[in-house]
């Protein structure tokens, strides 16, 4: 039956992180953007709370962790059991409640959300790929993600990072920058190609451990926003991993390509939606209650033209916030019920990405001096925001992907 | 061109009655005995007559007096906790319907319906069969509701509006004025108004007509009043766009009566009252005209619920048009897939073009979101909680990236979208429409 409100049973979780954003986050969300590179250490009493949220019989964590590969048909739980006749043989599972997890929790800040323990999107990917005796053997470690080079961004099938096969072990040379959460996590999953010369299909994901001799943090970046997030760049030179800590399937198969490592996205891309959803709604919250002191009140039943420009505006922004809300939502409740999201968690972060940028542009322009000054955070998750669009899939490599799709055009006709 | 266009709808409209049957029996929902009750009352009804209008004044409401038994009303849902995307077995069985009816019987309709400006005959027979002119109307008044249903509504408009946006909104157009009496009116406007509609051989045409000519027109403050005095409304004021309205035998005006917005129940022939015609740039199968009313008196009996029910009226009408851009969307974007893979420019197939290939991904994304903003908004009203918001959102999605898609389709197309060898031209107009139109639908 159609229903699209937040089922009740994560009601408990979206207040407890909408919180940890106000008690927690909004207080020191300034002081991390000051500090750069400094490590907000309040959030490692956060953590206890967080590991909570993980046990509280919810089954869901605060971070992108939850996102997970579901494979059992709809109908059944993740325990086996079956699930109620009232459900309708559909399930609301972690990748939805680390969604509205993830929206408050960047409601109060993207930044220290990026820096929660554990909760990193390295720990998607394990989740996402990892055979269960990895995921016990990783369980309580936080992982960063290490797919993009200096001359491979968008286009993740040229990194020149390689993988040597050397006994049980395999050796690493390559260099890997914007690791989010590089320098803290406790694990670094790095993209290398067992063969440069098979192309995508050769490339595997592979769990480095941070103390690693092999691998060496060169720098870390001087960013426009999220400052609160450290990122870091990597030198691997002749990093030995033992076998058993390459992610998923160590064969290489030309004829599934690059589906393996791809198929991580279709689980972090509605985190990362999730993310821009709850920027944008911090920035509508905020600038609703400036803009009200000044009396200005959006009214939903009156055409937006009878109304105040700014008024007019919230309207459009509302509207725009609620579509990139609810594709985010349903992206993950396709993964939760094992449907194929791919298209739809482009669409959500597509969505989500550019709505969050123009929004918070928005709300710096329409409050004006206060918008921009430093007093407010407006100017600051303005600043946060960008990354949002670019991370984990430009807006642009969304609209590829989404094309492909719906046009059937392979990457080399539709480029 | 046309007259090929003609022969084809009789021989589909046949073919789709059978198909339907065929289509429907087949379906394993149906070997639920009360499904197949309500299917059954859904497909035979009104079969054995043809679907005419009935002209102006020869249709007499005769009214009905109730010795204090309320009224009836669909039942809302029930409320269900799961976050949830699919339609139950009943939607998707009108969902099937409607869109048999878009595909087979609108869209090869819609050119003539559009140049003509109005709904052929063996469309609107076509049309009765399926009964969703009693799509909100409860059983116990003689509808098919079981369950009011705003969902089932805007599942229904979407389906029909891919087809046609212009003869789905003509024909939901009574749809509306029998909903909205039998949601917001007593047990005696039930009883006189609705038989019409539920028993007679003739189902009337009807408009729920609550725009008006100004610029920068809000629903909520009408020009049209009402002044009351004694047992009479006298309603004087200018309604634009009126669906039918040389032909409606019944209208549902809103007027400002004391200070507030509310429904008023017209019937044609009423001394005063005056039709326009009223063509626009799309949604012409309306047949669209003004409706002029110059000290026009109604009985006091024929105010039509509360000023919250008004209110209540302006918001599900502008779902039902943000679903019916939904649907011609989604036709916008299902032509445009192959036509630009076809389509060959410098020595390829213009999808090729990121430019183009954009273009079709942020219709996608748009579409996605305005379906969602819809279906939300709607499941919101079945389970009784406040969707003035998601109304609101649904609305504004339409207006700006609905009307949007309507231009992309056109542009994609370049000088080919601009002639009328093409729909798109037709989406591009009705597509304005759906952001702009206030009442005439409801769900």
């Amino acid at each position: 039956m159609i229903d699209l409100e937040v089922p009740k049973k994560f009601i408990p979780l979206i207040k407890q992180a909408r919180t940890v954003a106000e008690e927690v986050m909004w207080p020191i969300a300034r002081k991390y953007d000051l500090a750069e590179h400094a490590y907000p250490t309040e959030l490692d009493l956060l953590s206890g709370v967080i590991d909570g949220l993980d046990d509280s019989g919810t089954g869901t964590g605060a971070g992108a962790t939850g996102a997970s590969q579901t494979t059992e048909p709809a109908g059944h739980l993740g325990d086996g059991k079956k699930a109620p006749e009232a459900t309708g043989g559909v399930r609301n599972g972690t990748n939805m409640s680390s969604a509205l997890s993830i929206m408050e929790t960047c409601r109060g800040d993207v930044g220290l959300t990026l820096s929660l323990p554990r909760q990193g999107l390295g720990n998607a990917a394990i989740a996402a790929v990892a055979t269960p005796e990895q995921k016990k053997r990783y369980d309580a470690k936080w992982a960063s993600m290490a797919i993009t080079e200096p001359e491979a961004g968008s286009d993740a099938a040229a990194i020149r990072t390689t993988a040597i096969k050397d006994g049980d072990e395999y050796v690493l040379n390559g260099e890997k920058i914007y690791v989010t959460a590089g320098e803290r996590c406790d694990l670094v999953v790095v993209w290398a190609s067992l063969d440069l010369s098979l192309g995508r299909a050769a490339i595997k994901s592979f769990v480095v451990e941070r103390s690693n001799p092999g691998l060496t943090l060169e720098r870390l970046e001087h960013k426009l926003g999220i400052r609160a997030s450290d990122t870091a760049a990597f030198r691997l030179s002749d990093c030995r991993v033992p076998a058993s800590d390459l992610l998923g399937d160590p064969e290489i198969r030309t004829e599934t390509g690059f589906g393996g490592a791809m198929q991580t996205f279709d689980n972090t891309r509605p985190m990362v939606a999730a993310m821009a959803v709850g920027l944008t709604r911090a920035c509508l919250d905020l600038t609703t209650k400036l803009l009200k002191a000044e009396g200005v009140v959006a009214d939903p039943d009156r055409p937006a033209h009878v109304q105040s420009a700014a008024a007019a505006r919230l309207l459009q922004m509302e509207a725009d916030y609620e579509a990139a809300y609810l594709l985010t939502l349903r992206a993950a409740w396709m993964a939760d019920n094992a449907k194929p999201n791919s298209v739809e968690a482009s669409m959500a972060k597509a969505k989500a990405g550019r709505t969050c940028v123009s929004v918070a542009f928005q709300c710096v322009e329409l409050c004006g001096a206060t918008g921009y000054s430093e007093r407010e955070l407006l100017e600051k998750w303005a600043r946060d925001g960008k990354i949002l669009d670019i991370f984990e899939g430009t807006q642009q490599i969304q609209l590829l992907v989404i094309a492909r799709r719906l046009l059937d055009l392979s990457s080399s006709q539709l480029r | 061109m046309q007259d090929l266009n003609r022969t084809s709808i009789a021989d589909r409209s046949t073919a789709f009655g059978l198909r339907m049957l065929t289509k429907a029996g087949g379906l394993p929902i149906l070997q639920n005995s009360d499904t197949r009750k309500r299917v059954e009352k859904l497909l035979y009804r009104s079969t054995k007559e043809g679907f005419r209008s009935a002209t102006v004044a020869t249709k007499t409401f005769n009214r009905v007096t109730t010795n204090g038994s309320g009224p009836a009303r669909a039942k809302t849902a029930k409320p269900k906790v799961q976050f949830d995307l699919t339609p139950t077995d009943d939607q998707q069985m009108i969902q099937e319907a409607a869109r048999e009816l878009a595909s087979v019987v609108l869209r090869p309709a819609a050119e003539k319906a559009d140049h003509e400006r109005k709904v052929s005959d063996e469309v609107k027979a076509q049309a009765a069969e399926l009964g969703l002119v009693l799509i909100g109307v409860p059983d116990e008044l003689g509808g098919i509701a079981e369950e009011r249903s705003a969902v089932t509504a805007v599942l229904a408009i979407e389906a029909l509006a891919h087809g046609d946006m212009g003869q789905a909104a003509a024909l939901m157009a009574p749809a509306a004025v029998a909903t909205a009496i039998s949601q917001y009116g007593d047990a005696g406007q039930q009883k006189t108004f609705l038989p019409a509609f539920t028993e007679a051989e003739e189902a009337p045409s009807a408009a729920l007509a609550l725009h008006e000519p100004q610029p920068l027109f809000d629903p909520l403050a009408p020009r049209t009043t009402g002044k009351l005095s004694g047992d009479t409304i006298t309603l004087d004021g200018v309604k634009a766009l009126v669906a039918d309205a040389d032909n409606a035998a019944l209208f549902i005006v809103g007027a400002l009566i004391d200070g507030e917005a509310r429904l008023v129940i017209v019937e044609a022939g009423t001394d005063g009252l005056f039709v326009e015609p009223d063509a626009a740039m799309g949604v012409r199968a309306t047949n669209a005209g003004r409706l002029i009313m110059k000290g026009v008196s109604v009985p006091k009996e024929n105010l039509l619920g509360t000023a919250e029910d008004h209110l209540d009226a302006v918001r599900r009408a502008r779902l039902a048009w943000a679903a019916a851009a939904v649907g011609a969307g989604q036709a916008a974007l299902d032509q445009l897939i192959p036509y630009v893979k076809e389509r060959q420019a410098f020595g390829e197939p213009i999808a090729y073009r990121q430019a183009v290939a954009f273009t079709i991904s942020d219709i996608a994304i748009e579409l996605e979101g305005l379906r969602l903003a819809v279906l939300r908004a709607a499941s919101r009203l079945d389970r009784g909680l406040d969707a003035s918001k998601q109304i609101s959102h649904a609305r504004q999605l339409a207006v700006t990236h609905g009307a949007q898609i309507g231009s992309h389709a056109v542009q994609l197309l370049g000088g080919h979208g601009y002639v009328k060898e093409y729909p798109n031209e037709r989406w591009y107009r009705d597509l304005r429409g759906a952001g702009v139109l206030e009442g005439t639908l409801l769900v």
